[in-house]
């Protein structure tokens, strides 16, 4: 037994070991340099080093002048909530859009579902900046969206809302970006819901039906709550990557659409001001913590019932 | 249905479990385990879930090491062997085919893994597929088979490389009642044929008696009672026992008097006499338990030798109709339930017994087992 | 096959219809629009001209897009291979190995990159492998960077896929391999790999369409001379519309669809197939 559980032992290390290794260099490591960048001083090409010899002394030079801007700068404070905000309005209405949507999937006749669940994933493989792109051509004057919200005077109330600038101006505007954030992220939401709409079993329903209960009610105390795994999941998908989104504020959004995504970027690639797009980051890390945290415990459960 | 076989008690046992202990963090789910299996039998392991069975086989199996204690098999000893090294194959309770490998390719796959050549384990799987009459569905993959068909082929594998021994894991827990009946048979000749020995493990007392030689009632990860179906059924040597395996009218009472042949024993509602001698003390509370179908059951107060022991009157105060028998439910002076099974031996009987009737109960002394544990 | 539904059969159905195919619209318009466009004969998108392959002419010729397109295959491919082993070893410690020290961080780390922004991944990661630089020398940033941070994400989901698929298996298959005579390597090649194959073929071509398709992460890992395709298309982009682009738009959708639906008639054809099998051996009981 003692070669055959040492082989087992060292098969163990290595099966654990080697991505666990390649997760701690590549994942695990960038974050404390991230922070540490985010308290250095940058330099003409790069950033200075945070220890150095000067001397013959060691020193340790930290600049807390980046998360000072952060908090005196109330366009960060802004942008981040900006961030949170349309990261939210996003969630809200691909679960709007999508429960309904995975409900009628998950109770279509058995022989059509796989036909329906290939149309939805059709678009998921298909490149997303290409279809975020697309949407730059049909919101454009002359698109047809264009068209038909003009056509149908739509676009006035959405300049009432504040959603567009002005009549007739659909791009680059809060508007724009919120579909192409909702249109992105809807296979998102849908994808996990489905799956668990499609799982429940449907004998419950017809208890809750014996028991008295009228099918609205029998929806919201049962097949609902029985889906909330799957809300949950949906809607850390969607939520969190939209905070830090930056392709479609960068080709939807405007100079309404304050995301954060856009300002790390503009930090590190415009301004060349790494501890700047460090101390963003962090901040940002932090602000996602908590969704993140739920997101993995929702993970790890889903884990553990399914073993 | 097995011929029965008692343990050989001179030569040392071919299977050997010595005093095995499976300790999972405190919890003992085999607890100083102790069994000697002959070659060639049928061995079964009975209890409940929770028992400790499904453990021990998969320490047989090499699945688990024992915490403490040896198995010995054929003279060696398995502490330190790998699943794949030892000389056991196991069927499975899902019957674990490899859904991507045909029925021949199945039961090759051990044989494949010994390098044994090609014309060999051909002409070896040809005889397995004969044995189990499957030779029309070798080309066939495990999804193309019925329930039953896919247990010969688990079966049919389990065996083909010619083990020593053999595991069954509830092998007939998969399949229908109808199927089950046919099957057993079916099992038990295949099995004797080979002549391969065998230790099986079930929850279902009838699948034991049935297909077993001996069978060890197992309860809380420890050995309760191990004998051949029929002395465990009529000499159970424990409450449990008595219990679990089959219906039985337990009775509690005092020893009255001991005798070396016989005992005398006062209950609430009778009085027994046992046709066999105890060791115990005059005046300690023993149960007396009777099988429901070793009592006679009549409006006459009967007359036995041993009267007035071994007789009881009572209402009927339930009866279940069986077709074959009859099971009646007979209320005593104290409130306690006798369980009576007559078989229905003739279509029509003028005083057919009812609900509510008056009827005296009466048995042997020898059909019935006093217990003190 | 009895459906309950919150209000009355017929409305129902009528309702269900009409949102799902509203939602399929809201989905496949925007595909219809860019590939309509891409015959139009102007060099605005939005005004039709006239029909003509022209754009597709001028994509043959598009030495940018073509070698961000030949850079980006190789990328993806080596990203998709890469992530099925990480992924998989990660998929076999989360499920075999119920505890081990540090699980939880692990678990964690595998799953952060499905949700995280890549923003965040991808300035974490450029940031370590300058530091890496300046202290050993190496990595120069180029192909070779943009492949780091397409296996940290296609590791991901790798895994995720690769997971769901082992806790679907039956473990006494393992155990019945290893009690017939199988060593534990065998074991793992002879039965457990056949039965995960399609899941290993879908996570490979999940990863690979990522790595083709993302922007973020490339935009910071890359160097001098390694444009993706999808940094190309997004440059051009952010200038405004370009029917170049979509051009090569309607050459990805086409592939795209032309792929997923011959394998969705496949696995629908091979699931019919096996149901009919099942159902056959059931009435000819032996």
């Amino acid at each position: 037994m003692k070669t055959f559980f040492g082989w087992l032992r060292r098969g163990r290390t290595s099966v654990i070991g080697v991505p666990y290794l390649w997760l701690v260099v590549f994942f695990l490591f960038p974050f404390l340099v991230v922070f540490k960048i985010s308290v250095s001083e940058m330099g003409t090409v790069s950033v200075n080093d945070v220890l150095s010899i000067k001397d013959g002394v060691l020193q340790l030079t930290l600049r807390g002048t980046s998360y000072a801007f952060l908090t005196q700068d109330d366009l960060y404070f802004k942008t981040y909530l900006s961030s949170i905000k349309y990261a939210a309005i996003t969630t809200l209405l691909c679960l709007a859009i999508g429960y309904p949507f995975s409900y009628f999937m998950a109770r279509a006749k058995a022989t059509i579902q796989p036909a329906l669940l290939m149309l939805v994933m059709l678009p998921f493989w298909t490149s997303f900046l290409l279809r975020v792109y697309a949407w730059k051509g049909l919101l454009d004057e002359n698109g047809w969206v264009w068209r038909a919200l003009t056509a149908l005077h739509l676009d006035q109330s959405l300049a009432y809302f504040e959603l567009i600038s002005a009549p007739g101006k659909l791009m680059n505007t809060p508007f724009s970006l919120v579909i192409g954030m909702v249109y992105t992220y809807l296979p998102f939401m849908i994808l996990p819901l489905y799956s668990n709409l499609a799982k429940m079993d449907l004998r419950l329903l017809e208890a809750a039906s014996d028991l008295g209960a009228t099918p609205w009610k029998a929806f919201w105390l049962i097949t609902v709550p029985l889906s909330k795994a799957g809300i949950i999941a949906g809607s850390m998908l969607v939520f969190i990557p939209c905070v830090g989104e930056f392709v479609i504020p960068e080709l939807l959004g405007g100079p309404q659409t304050l995301m954060i995504g856009r300002v790390l970027w503009d930090e590190f690639f415009s301004n060349n001001d790494w501890p700047m797009a460090s101390t963003v980051a962090v901040v940002m890390i932090l602000l996602i913590i908590v969704p993140l945290a739920v997101f993995n415990r929702y993970q790890a459960e889903a884990q553990e019932k399914a073993a | 249905m097995a011929a029965s076989t008692d343990a050989p008690a001179t030569t040392a046992a071919y299977l050997q479990i010595h005093d095995v202990v499976k300790d999972f963090s405190g919890y003992k789910a085999v607890n100083h385990v102790s069994l000697d299996i002959a070659k060639g039998e049928i061995f079964a392991l009975l209890g409940s879930s929770g028992c400790g069975k499904t453990t021990l086989l998969r320490m047989l199996a090499g699945f688990e090491t024992p915490s403490a204690g040896r198995i010995v098999l054929n003279g060696q000893d398995l502490a330190g062997m790998p699943p794949y090294e030892r000389p056991i194959n196991m069927m499975f309770q899902s019957y674990a085919l490899f859904p991507h490998l045909t029925v021949w390719d199945n039961i090759a796959f051990g044989l494949k893994r010994d390098g044994m050549p090609r014309d060999k384990l051909a002409e070896r799987v040809e005889a397995m597929l004969k044995l189990v009459q499957l030779g029309k569905f070798a080309k066939r993959k495990p999804h193309q088979l019925s329930g039953g068909q896919q247990q010969r082929v688990a079966l049919a594998r389990s065996l083909a490389k010619r083990p020593q021994l053999m595991l069954l894991d509830e092998p007939l827990g998969a399949l229908d009642k109808k199927l089950r009946e046919e099957t057993q048979i079916e099992l038990v000749n295949i099995i004797e044929e080979v002549g391969v020995t065998c230790v099986m493990v079930t929850h279902d007392q009838e699948e034991a008696m049935t297909m077993a030689s001996r069978i060890a009632v197992m309860s809380e990860g420890r050995i309760l009672q191990v004998g051949a179906p029929s002395d465990i059924y009529e000499t159970p040597a424990t409450r449990f026992v008595a219990d679990f395996i089959g219906n039985v009218n337990m009775m509690e009472g005092t020893l009255q008097s001991d005798y070396p042949d016989h005992v005398i024993v006062e209950c609430a509602d009778c009085s027994h006499y046992v046709g066999h001698g105890i060791t115990g003390t005059e005046g300690m509370a023993v149960s007396i338990a009777v099988r429901p179908e070793k009592i006679a059951l009549q409006r006459e107060m009967p007359a036995n030798e041993q009267a007035p022991h071994n007789r009881v009157q009572g209402t009927i105060k339930d009866l279940a109709y069986f077709g074959s028998f009859t099971v009646y439910h007979l209320l005593l002076a104290s409130g306690a339930m006798l369980k009576v099974s007559q078989s229905n031996a003739s279509r029509h009987r003028d005083d057919q017994l009812t609900w509510g009737d008056t009827a005296w109960a009466s048995w042997s002394p020898t059909s019935q087992v006093v217990l003190t544990q | 096959m009895k459906r309950s539904t919150p209000f009355g059969a017929g409305f129902a159905r009528g309702f269900g219809r009409g949102w799902l195919g509203a939602g399929y619209v809201f989905l496949y318009l925007p595909i219809v629009a860019l590939v309509v466009y891409s015959f139009n004969d102007s060099p605005v998108p939005n005004l039709w001209k006239g029909f003509t392959l022209k754009w597709y002419v001028k994509l043959a010729s598009d030495g940018e897009m073509l070698g961000g397109l030949w850079l980006s295959l190789k990328i993806a491919f080596f990203t998709a291979c890469s992530s099925l082993v990480l992924g998989t070893l990660a998929a076999f410690a989360l499920v075999k190995y119920r505890r081990f020290s540090g699980r939880t961080l692990f678990s964690g780390m595998v799953n952060a990159p499905l949700v995280m922004p890549e923003v965040i991944i991808g300035l974490s990661l450029l940031l370590m492998l300058v530091s890496v630089q300046r202290a050993l020398g190496f990595p120069e940033r180029g192909a070779m960077t943009i492949w780091f941070g397409h296996l940290l994400l296609g590791m991901a989901y790798a895994t995720v896929v690769v997971q769901a698929r082992l806790q679907g298996l039956n473990p006494q298959l393992e155990e019945a391999a290893m009690d017939l005579g199988a060593k534990p390597f065998q074991v793992f090649a002879l039965v457990t790999l056949p039965m995960i194959a399609q899941a290993l073929m879908s996570a490979w071509l999940l990863t690979f369409t990522l790595s083709l398709d993302d922007v973020v992460l490339s935009a910071f890992l890359n160097g001098p001379g390694s444009t993706t395709m999808p940094l190309v298309i997004f440059s051009r982009a952010r200038l405004g519309l370009n029917p170049s682009v979509n051009a090569v738009a309607t050459v990805i959708i086409t592939l795209v669809a032309i792929g997923t639906v011959v394998a969705s008639i496949w696995i629908a054809r091979a699931e019919r197939e096996r149901a009919k099998a099942i159902a056959q051996a059931q009435r000819d009981d032996g």
